[in-house]
């Protein structure tokens, strides 16, 4: 594989609301900084994160997609990230047989007091996507302008 | 199509300072259905609301897009002025470019370009947005609070003086919790049952409570409102309503070998028992794990005795269920197990007893009458080592104990010294310490009266063992100031147990979808600005159960909380979160995917009579979502099959759209 220098991946966070959100706002205040390239997209629970949003993302382009919720026990909808942990699983074995590496998709558990730890997971997370360079597998041409 | 207008906010230079924000606004000119865009220093300020709502005549906008902080910051603020200008709240949107933008990132190019890419995908979704309403429901106009202690007292006197039923659900036998079996509190002297005896006896009196004694919550459902809790009350064998309290059959029972939790085991009691002289309700309660009668069905002497005829021997365990609008949990704290405290030698000799056990002991009501005597032989002790920090402020790798410090240690163990250095000034008082934490009005005062007025020993180290030979117990400690080695011949060893959360306290939180932190204490809702509120609305933190606190700290605090619930309970509506989900019945199959997954039991099925193409009819089984008890989590949205089920504010369509905005 051609290895870029200059790639900057394209990161999909889908973090939810009472938890993981509340994290990544910690993680502003307390200035703790992660790559430009994680843009969140903000969800009540990660329960709400269907898989065909995931599918989008690949296919317009993205690099990776993590999706946060709040730690097993703690969802503020009592077992909406249990959902998650199943469904993302599932989703996530099956993108790997398509050619989507596992590396390019995580879920995480963050709370809302975890600011350190949503950058560091961020941190980490886009360096292990651009280790693997740009996703070609499900891009779709045509939503290329 | 929307008229949308596009607000970038400065923030001063917490955003302009990392984001262009005149080329933010220049960028998202052109987006799809935006008609105006505009920057300014302060969007949330006065002058900033109102460009908003002039932009809004002016423009005739249909939706607004904030880029400014976090939503949670400021989302009520821009929807309100919405609101003030016509809009329906729901049509505004929040680009977050300050938390996660402009105070992430560092270069300005970056910075800008991530905002507008933030600012597009808020656009794009505002776009789709459409007017939501919120429903309203009524109010219970009674509270449930959890816990009897000092905190829950104290909330349930106070909300009751504002005209409100309230509830105490308490686990033991009595209300009084851990203050009742406290000697003197610091930093007065006062006497712990003097102070709030009379707030039991209130609390017993006063109309508008309820006292559920040796009762537990088996169930919690609903929400803010409307909760619906299962209580369960223990069987205690003895007809509440009829017996007086008279002691008599306390006296009689002959099963007297039973160890008296209220002492902390260091006494025994019978059987039947009430557990202390002034307890609330003052009602006798059977143990079965003790009372022959229940075990083998030969005994009923307390039967025999009692004149008013109140044991029940058939008593059995009653559920019942009640409703509520508010709840405050007051759960308090335990101190932790010595079990794995080896080096104190707890478990070895009974020399070595906790604070709380030392409380018991000083106690006039305790096992020893209040004179201070050794548990193991009777004899006055002539030397007490006090050990402060056992199981608090250890490291985070240490398999034992716990990493916060529990705050009210260093207090009590400098009243427990002055008042033996008080009684019996024969005796020598040592307490070993890591620092001495005196924040509080009069605590520092307090503590130095101990060391210079009553010539306590403080000594600035750790206890490193203690071995108990013959009658004393070897303590071998540091000095850390004078840098050697202690050897202390002591008859009498306290150890200032860490305090933790009741065992109670976790289930609990699951049942009210409150959230805890690590240390299983419950998390409030800011931990600044709304402490005494738990993330769950409804749902309020009264005392210890929140994290380590004082009497007057715990008092503050529930009456805090009770404040909260009157400010709830005042109100005969309640505007609900109109983002909900909703079925569309022409594509739902009926195949109750949704129904399994949903947690709060929102969504229930009904026949709907639907018109064919060819002019019948045809009763088809579709889901309903009852939107007064759906929390919007948007579960169901992603196992219905059909895609008959969506989310309002958080449409399949909406999410889409941002994602296209994001990976365009």
């Amino acid at each position: 594989m051609q290895v870029n220098e200059n790639f900057k991946p394209l990161i999909v966070a889908f973090c939810c609301n009472w938890c993981s959100y509340a994290g990544a706002d910690l993680a502003g205040n307390n200035r703790l900084n992660y790559p430009a390239e994680v843009k969140i997209i903000r969800v009540p629970c990660s329960c709400r994160v269907n898989p065909m949003f995931i599918l989008r993302a690949f296919q317009r382009g993205a690099d990776g997609v993590i999706i946060c919720g709040c730690h097993p026990g703690d969802c503020h909808y009592t077992s909406g990230n249990y959902f998650t942990r199943r469904r993302m699983s599932l989703l996530f074995s099956m993108l790997d047989y398509l050619g989507i590496e596992r590396e390019r998709t995580r879920v995480e558990w963050v709370s809302a007091a975890e600011g350190a730890k949503f950058a560091a997971t961020m941190n980490d997370f886009v360096a292990q996507v651009t280790a693997l360079g740009e996703n070609k597998r499900l891009e779709d041409l045509r939503c290329k302008e | 199509m929307q008229r949308i207008g596009v607000f970038v906010c400065w923030c001063g230079t917490n955003i302009a300072g990392t984001v262009d924000v005149k080329k933010v606004a220049e960028a998202l000119k052109d987006e799809p259905g935006v008609v105006f865009s505009a920057d300014y220093q302060y969007m949330c300020s006065q002058a900033g609301q109102d460009m908003i709502k002039d932009a809004v005549k002016e423009h005739k906008l249909t939706g607004i897009v904030v880029c400014s902080c976090s939503p949670r910051m400021h989302e009520t603020t821009f929807r309100k002025t919405a609101a003030a200008a016509g809009l329906n709240p729901y049509m505004v949107e929040i680009a977050n470019i300050r938390e996660q933008c402009s105070w992430v990132h560092k270069e300005m190019p970056i910075g800008t370009e991530k905002a507008i890419i933030l600012g597009k995908a808020a656009v794009a979704k505002v776009n789709l947005n459409t007017p939501l309403i919120a429903g309203q429901s009524p109010v219970t106009k009674r509270a449930l609070v959890i816990g009897g202690g000092i905190a829950g007292i104290q909330t349930a006197l106070d909300i009751a003086d504002a005209g409100f039923p309230v509830d105490i659900v308490e686990k033991l036998p009595t209300i009084g919790g851990k203050m009742a079996q406290l000697d003197k509190t610091f930093p007065t002297l006062d006497c712990a049952a003097c102070i709030l005896t009379p707030k039991m006896v209130d609390a017993g009196q006063n109309e508008n409570i309820r006292i559920f004694s040796y009762s537990e919550i088996e169930e919690v459902g609903g929400f803010v409102g409307n909760f619906t809790v299962k209580i369960k009350k223990k069987a205690r064998y003895v007809k509440e309503d009829i017996c007086t309290g008279c002691g008599l059959c306390t006296e009689k029972c002959p099963q007297k070998k039973v160890p008296n939790e209220f002492n902390l085991g260091m006494d025994n009691r019978r059987a039947v028992y009430i557990p202390f002289a002034q307890a609330v309700p003052k009602v006798a309660t059977i143990d079965p794990n003790y009372c022959t009668m229940l075990k083998t069905g030969k005994c009923g002497v307390c039967a025999k005795v009692c004149t008013a005829g109140a044991i029940d021997y058939t008593q059995k365990d009653e559920v019942f269920t009640e409703k509520y609008g508010a709840i405050v949990a007051a759960t308090g704290y335990n101190p932790i197990s010595m079990d794995k405290f080896d080096e104190f030698a707890y478990n070895q000799s009974r020399d070595v007893i906790t604070s709380l056990e030392f409380e018991r002991l000083t106690n006039a009501a305790g096992p020893t009458a209040g004179k201070l005597l050794r548990p193991s032989d009777g004899k006055h002790p002539h030397t007490i080592v006090f050990v402060q920090c056992v199981g608090s402020r250890c490291s985070h790798d240490a398999e034992k104990g716990k990493e916060y410090c529990s705050k009210i240690c260093c207090m009590y163990t400098a009243k427990h010294a002055m008042l033996v250095r008080d009684k019996y000034p024969d005796t020598e008082v040592y307490v070993f310490y890591i620092d001495v934490r005196t924040p509080g009005k009069a605590f520092d005062e307090f503590y130095r009266r101990a060391v210079e007025e009553y010539g306590v020993h403080y000594v600035k180290g750790m206890v490193g063992k203690v071995t108990p030979e013959g009658d004393k117990l070897k303590v071998l400690a540091s000095d850390l100031l004078a840098d050697k080695q202690l050897k202390i011949d002591a008859d009498l060893v306290v150890l200032a147990a860490a305090i933790e959360p009741d065992k109670s306290a976790r289930p609990l939180a699951t049942m009210l979808t409150a959230s805890m932190d690590t240390n299983d204490f419950f998390t409030e809702a800011h931990p600044k600005l709304r402490p005494v509120e738990s993330p769950t609305a409804g749902v309020f933190l009264s005392g210890t159960c929140q994290g380590p606190k004082d009497i007057p700290e715990t008092v503050s605090q529930a009456s805090a909380a009770a404040a909260k619930v009157i400010g709830l309970l005042c109100k005969d509506k309640l505007t609900g979160n109109p983002c909900v989900a909703s079925s569309n019945e022409l594509m739902c199959n009926g195949c109750s995917s949704c129904e399994k997954v949903c947690p709060y039991g929102a969504i229930t099925y009904m026949d709907k009579e639907f018109r064919m193409p060819d002019r019948t009819t045809k009763l088809r089984r579709v889901a309903m979502v009852n939107e007064a008890v759906c929390q919007g989590c948007g579960c169901c949205t992603v196992a219905c099959p059909s895609g008959a089920m969506d989310l309002k504010g958080f449409a399949n369509e909406q999410i889409m759209a941002e994602v296209d905005a994001i990976c365009k």
